[in-house]
Parts: C-alpha cells; sequence; structure tokens
C-alpha cells in the first residue's frame, strides 16, 4: 500500500483530463461534496451519500484532494483520491500523517475506502439519497499506539449514510442534512489503532453535518463525528466543525474550517483552522 | 442574518427526520409574483429554451418540437406550479416522456440548464430554489420512462 497511493493518484491526475474530456460528468455543481479527511466524498470530518466527483449515469468521474489541519499540539496532513462511475459506486484511497509537534514524532495511516449508492438522489428523491461505505485502514506506525493500549494495527469501520437536499428552506437557501451511523473499533479514527484495552468491539457511532448553500457556489455548515474511547490511557473526544466550502466549478472546491478535535493522547483542546483543495471532474 | 429562524428551521428538520418533510409551508402566491408573474415567468422559460437549445448534451431532444407550443406549456406548467392563476393543460409528465428513455444525465443536465437561465434573468435565489423545489420530484416521472 505504501507505494500504491501516489500511484494510484498520478493515475486519477492523468486520467482526469481524458476522462472529463470523453464524458464530462453531468451532476450539478456541488453534489459531489468534497473529500473528507478518510479520502471519501462527504464534508471535511464525515462521509455524506454522495458519491464522489460529477459522474452521472454511465459517466466516470473523480477527486483529487490535499488537506491539511493545524492543531495546538498536532498537524494533519491528508492526501487523498476517488474514482467513481454511474453515480453509484466510489473508490477512494488517502494517506493521513498525523505530525505530534509536541510530543514527537509522526504516525500515519493509509485508508481504502468504498461507497456504494444504494438508494434515492439527495436532490430528487423525497427520501433522500443512501449509501453503504467500508473504510480500511492501516497504521503505518503501531509502536506508539501499541504502547498506549491498541490491539490491532488495521482495522475495517462500515458506516450507512443519508443526504438529502431540502430546496429554500433556510430563509430561501438550500439546505443539505446528512447523518451516517457507523461501526467502528478505531482510536482517534485509527492513528491510535483498533480496539484496546478498555474496549475491544464494534461500536455504532453516530455522524451528522448541516449545511446551507447561500448560493450554488458557497456552503457554509457544521459536523459533529462521535468517536469510541476504547483506550484508558487517555479519553477521546468527540469531533465537530464548521466549514465554508466554496464550489466555483465542477473542477475545483476550497474548503475551509475551524475544527474542534478535543483531546488527542491526552493533550486537551485541539482546534484549530483546516483547509482542503480538491480537484474533480 | 436569521439566526433564530435558521435554528427553528433546524430543528425542526431535525425532529421529523431525513425525509419526512418535503411539504414545508411555503408562500407559494408570492414565489409566482417572486418569478415576475405570468410575463416572468414567460421570459424565463424563454430564456430556458435558449439554454436547452445551445446544449449539445440534450438538445437532440427537441429537434422537431413545436417551440412555441413548449414554451406555452412549460410557462403554463411553471405558473401553476409556483401558485399563479394558470392551468397546465397538457399532458402529466409521466406520458410526455414515454419512450425517451432519459438518464439522470439529461435530467441533470435540462436542471443545470433552467438554473443558469434563471441566474441570466436575475431571479432572486430563494425563489430558484423554491422553483427547482417543486420541479425536483418530477424525476421520478421523467428519467426512465
Amino acid at each position: 500500500m505504501k507505494s500504491l497511493v501516489p500511484l494510484i493518484i498520478a493515475g486519477v491526475l492523468g486520467l482526469a483530463p481524458s476522462l472529463a474530456s470523453a464524458a464530462p460528468g453531468s451532476r450539478l455543481w456541488a453534489t459531489g461534496g468534497v473529500t473528507s479527511f478518510e479520502g471519501a466524498a462527504g464534508g471535511g470530518l464525515t462521509p455524506w451519500a454522495l458519491i464522489a466527483g460529477y459522474d452521472s449515469s454511465q459517466q466516470w468521474g473523480g477527486t483529487v484532494a490535499q488537506s491539511t489541519a493545524h492543531l495546538q499540539d498536532y498537524t494533519l496532513n491528508v492526501t487523498a483520491a476517488a474514482v467513481s462511475f454511474d453515480n453509484r459506486v466510489e473508490l477512494s484511497l488517502a494517506r493521513q500523517r498525523l505530525d505530534l509537534d509536541t510530543l514527537g514524532g509522526r504516525l500515519s495511516m493509509d485508508t481504502l475506502g468504498l461507497k456504494v449508492r444504494l438508494y434515492g438522489s439527495a436532490l430528487y428523491n423525497r427520501w433522500g439519497e443512501w449509501s453503504l461505505g467500508i473504510e480500511h485502514k492501516h497504521d503505518r506506525n503501531f509502536a506508539l499506539p501499541s504502547a498506549v493500549g491498541a490491539r490491532s494495527s488495521s482495522g475495517t469501520d462500515v458506516y450507512l449514510a443519508a443526504s438529502k437536499l431540502f430546496f429554500g428552506v433556510v430563509a430561501g437557501r438550500n439546505l443539505l442534512l446528512n447523518a451516517d451511523i457507523r461501526a467502528t473499533k478505531a482510536n482517534q479514527t485509527g492513528f491510535l489503532g483498533f480496539g484496546g484495552d478498555k474496549h475491544d468491539r464494534y461500536q455504532p457511532e453516530f455522524e451528522g453535518s448541516a449545511g446551507v448553500f447561500v448560493n450554488r457556489q458557497w456552503l457554509v455548515g457544521t459536523e459533529y463525528r462521535q468517536k469510541p474511547d476504547n483506550l484508558n490511557f487517555a479519553k477521546e473526544d468527540d469531533w465537530m466543525d464548521l466549514f465554508v466550502a466554496y464550489v466555483p466549478n465542477r473542477s475545483l472546491a476550497v474548503t475551509a474550517a475551524w475544527v474542534d478535535l478535543g483531546a488527542i493522547a491526552g493533550l486537551k483542546h485541539q482546534n484549530g483552522p483546516y483547509l482542503s483543495v480538491q480537484g474533480s471532474f | 442574518m436569521y439566526p433564530r429562524l435558521t435554528r427553528t428551521l433546524l430543528a425542526a428538520l431535525c425532529l421529523c427526520g431525513l425525509g419526512a418533510c418535503s411539504s414545508m409551508p411555503s408562500a407559494s402566491d408570492s414565489l409566482y409574483q417572486q418569478l415576475g408573474g405570468k410575463a416572468g415567468i414567460s421570459k424565463t422559460v424563454t430564456m430556458f429554451l435558449y439554454q436547452v437549445v445551445d446544449d449539445d448534451r440534450i438538445n437532440h431532444y427537441f429537434a422537431g418540437v413545436n417551440a412555441d407550443r413548449l414554451q406555452k406549456r412549460l410557462t403554463n406548467q411553471f405558473c401553476q406550479l409556483s401558485g399563479g392563476p394558470c392551468h397546465y393543460g397538457g399532458d402529466n409528465m409521466h406520458k410526455v416522456h414515454a419512450g425517451m428513455h432519459l438518464t439522470d444525465a439529461d435530467f441533470n443536465a435540462l436542471v443545470e440548464d433552467l438554473i443558469l437561465a434563471m441566474e441570466k434573468r436575475r431571479v432572486p435565489i430563494s425563489a430558484q430554489n423554491r422553483l427547482l423545489g417543486k420541479l425536483a420530484p418530477m424525476h421520478a416521472q421523467i428519467v426512465g420512462k
């Protein structure tokens, strides 16, 4: 997997122009969401039911994204890519690096994601859009997670996501609501391994987000992500953010956010700015 | 700008859950006014049809169609949908699109053309959204028939 990430990203970058010229995705602007830190289409911290990119019937879509968050004691960097087909299936790959600015060292993991749209449409269906996703994660450094009580260096999350756009309901603006239920054993989404000395079983966690399209290019919203608390050495907090996404066209999305990740590995109040730039087709 | 209203709406939407609130109370009569009455709607429909004719993704579906009649039908349909004093006398959406095998891609292109037309006509964003909200459910009667 080590050499796979740059290879796939290069592949997507190389394919993007040719696929885009062959069959430009015809989904409406911003309907691929942006790239979450785990690589799947979503917001910043949570996946949405939307499929990455702009592919509609029989079309290909894709995204590449670079994201960073600067917290009090940590710096997060994510490189991610996704390809999608038929607005039905999305395959994503992400490499996440967490620099331990205060503690010293770096944690790194890879996430391979698959999302399938099961039913509906966020725009056109009264019951919204429903997707099932899996995220297989593997820690590239396991010494620290192991030392603090993590049981495994890899794990697989499964989530069910629902997304729905409500037309003109907030001061005439469109409201996008998303909800996920996720089964996971991940500690700090996997940076600190999977399972722990306190709990070592799958637990259901809720994730939700709400955003308002100020116009078709600007989405302002918030996300919340519940997390398990598997390790005795330090308490794990839920995550949240406030975000602004700018989607000027089908090629570019820029997301700025303020993320609050709570306590991480005993260091409290980890919050700070987040920036993500996505190219798509 | 409307923090209290936003919070109340968010709370209401959360309470009734995803998808269960498709019929929010809306001021249909004001939508008709916001669209500029029948004259404004007619101009928007004309602009919409110009966009469609220019759109190589879908304009072939409209080859040989009586543009004048289509313009009047759509104007009456949008007028009626927006709460105006009009009557859409055409066939239902299912019947009109039967046998055309339209795809999601076609439907998306059509919606995009309508949005671009409304933007060119400087239709207020709230009116654009409310009209789109009334048209969106027609997807089920139009695509794949």
